[in-house]
């Protein structure tokens, strides 16, 4: 078995470990930090499938960005326990039903025989630049799907932006820029007086 | 003796052969690192107390020498070797631990891309500025867990104030990058500086100035350093995020804060001052260099590296010493409303410049 092969189900076993732990802990807190060694191990097995830029990508943006916001919010929130456990049994037989479909889709999928006559392509070349070629195909061959992503990106942006905007009165905001703009004269008067003498 | 070594050493297997070569590598620019992180320290007392005209440290010397405090340093380190780490009752016992573990490692990882010469790199890869990106993302964690961990008021509050921070100026942070990764046409940090190769005035600190400026401004911010260290702000929080902290836990904290300095003091000269590129070239004749030691130290090397980012880590103490600290709406208004619409502003500069091969610059590609 070459150290690739050790690395991958090194990694692979990693990452089942941290996915189970994520929905079995019973701290949201530790959840979230699963989640984001989860993210952290896949992260290193597409980098073993020579999918550099995509696993940094992956890391910069889920863990560097997404789940310290998520992690965030769950820290400022007091939730319970005890009623997130509520209607476990209830819930349980869609659960089981998703899962059981999802298993027999993957199976269907990885067990095909489309997925077994695929050659295992060559191990690319040292100079090989993965970013590049990426952003080669980005911008040439699917110009217009990644604008309309990028397009689709922003409304949502926008429209989260437009859901919490709301214009309060009677708040006392401190704009920045009049403070800084203030002057002297704006707060000091200099006047002339004769000096008061003790008697 | 030596065949006998060379021998032993054919008979290890080509794998471990690779980690042991690797792991000496890492050991050689840890080692260094974390020497540089104990005198900064000495560094950032002794310039600090110039400015406001005290000694600094000037006792602990060596060998009943005083040596201007020059042992100050070690002394220190020894003593928080052997102070013991106390664990608040209703601290989260695992988090609680790991959360230093969580901010030195990104801060040391990160130099595996740095190239310290022309051929000196430990990992060159093709999207290194990527990759110090992202590892230095994940430093963050380590302050978060820390100050959730600790479960205490104070330190949750300076975690909730530093991780916003810190993600909020890494936006700007990254813009800076991609304009860099625009005029260097390449994310390999090498090329980066290769791309910057002429004279003084073909580095990237004139082209890029606002991203230069944006860059060490957010760098300062991202590193919690003052005037941006309301994450610590004793005024208010105590010490913030690592108030509950004592001995060796505190003194990793301490290390990833100065490490994290030297990085992107590092970065910033890789990206604008054009790195190991000697500042003389350009100036003097082509035969200056072929002097054999006098060459040698005018020509691009690891010391000219060491100079520049010596420069911006006394400007890191500098500003310490100078500006009063910001408030926190402030820091935010600065992050989001200037420095993020001047970085994009200047990407679409970057852009026509880049389009127009500006001279001397952009002309080559």
């Amino acid at each position: 078995m070459g150290t690739e092969k050790i690395l991958f189900y090194l990694f692979a076993a990693l990452t089942v470990y941290g996915a189970l732990m994520v929905i079995t802990v019973r701290n949201p807190v530790k959840a979230a930090l699963f989640l984001v060694f989860t993210f952290f191990t896949s992260a290193a097995i597409w980098l073993l499938m020579e999918a550099e830029f995509l696993a940094i990508v992956l890391v910069l943006v889920y863990v560097g960005a997404v789940m310290v916001l998520f992690l965030f919010v769950v820290m400022m929130l007091d939730i319970n326990l005890a009623q997130l456990r509520e209607g476990f049994v209830r819930y349980l037989p869609v659960g089981v039903a998703v899962a059981v479909a999802f298993a027999v889709m993957l199976i269907m999928l990885v067990g095909s025989d489309w997925f077994a006559s695929v050659p295992v392509p060559p191990p690319a070349p040292a100079e090989a630049n993965n970013t590049r070629d990426l952003g080669r195909l980005l911008y040439t061959v699917y110009v217009y799907p990644f604008e309309i992503a990028a397009v689709i990106l922003l409304v949502a942006i926008v429209a989260a932006i437009a859901l919490t905007l709301r214009r309060r009165t009677g708040v006392k905001y401190q704009t920045p820029g009049e403070q800084i703009a203030v002057r002297r004269r704006d707060r000091i008067r200099m006047i002339d007086m004769p000096p008061e003498e003790p008697k | 003796m030596i065949e006998w070594l060379v021998e032993l050493w054919n008979a290890v297997p080509l794998g471990v052969q690779t980690v042991i070569v690797i792991l000496l590598q890492i050991i050689a620019i840890v080692l260094p690192l974390m020497l540089c992180v104990a005198y900064l320290t000495y560094a950032e007392r002794k310039v600090i107390g110039a400015m406001q005209i005290r000694m600094g440290p000037n006792r602990v010397g060596f060998f009943g020498h005083r040596l201007w405090g020059l042992g100050q340093p070690i002394a220190d380190a020894v003593k928080l070797m052997f102070k013991e780490i106390v664990i608040p009752s209703g601290a989260n016992k695992g988090l609680f631990l790991l959360a230093p573990v969580l901010s030195i490692g990104p801060a040391l990882a990160a130099w595996a891309v740095i190239p310290f010469d022309a051929h000196l790199v430990l990992a060159d890869i093709n999207a290194g500025l990527l990759y110090v990106l992202a590892v230095t993302s994940i430093g963050v964690y380590g302050v978060i867990i820390a100050g959730w961990a600790s479960n205490s008021k104070y330190a949750l509050l300076g975690a909730m104030r530093s991780g916003a921070q810190i993600v909020s100026y890494e936006i700007a942070m990254g813009f800076a990058l991609v304009g860099v990764l625009m005029a260097g046409g390449s994310l390999n940090l090498g090329e980066i500086v290769r791309a910057q190769e002429g004279s003084i005035l073909h580095w990237f600190w004139l082209p890029l100035l606002p991203l230069f400026v944006i860059y060490f401004v957010s760098a300062v911010a991202e590193t919690n350093r003052a005037p941006f260290d309301v994450a610590e702000g004793e005024s208010e929080i105590v010490a913030g995020f690592h108030v509950e902290y004592s001995g060796m836990a505190f003194a990793v904290f301490f290390l990833a804060e100065y490490a994290n300095m030297i990085l992107v003091s590092a970065l910033t000269a890789l990206m604008f001052l054009g790195g190991w590129l000697s500042p003389l070239q350009g100036v003097l004749p082509q035969s200056a260099f072929d002097v054999p030691v006098l060459g040698a130290l005018l020509d691009g090397g690891i010391h000219w590296l060491i100079i520049k980012t010596a420069f911006f880590l006394y400007l890191f103490l500098w500003f310490r010493a100078t500006f009063p600290r910001y408030r926190y709406d402030q820091i935010m208004r600065l992050g989001w409303k200037i420095f993020i619409p001047i970085t994009i502003v200047w990407l679409l500069v970057v852009g026509v410049m880049i389009l127009a091969g500006l001279p001397p610059w952009f002309d080559g590609a």
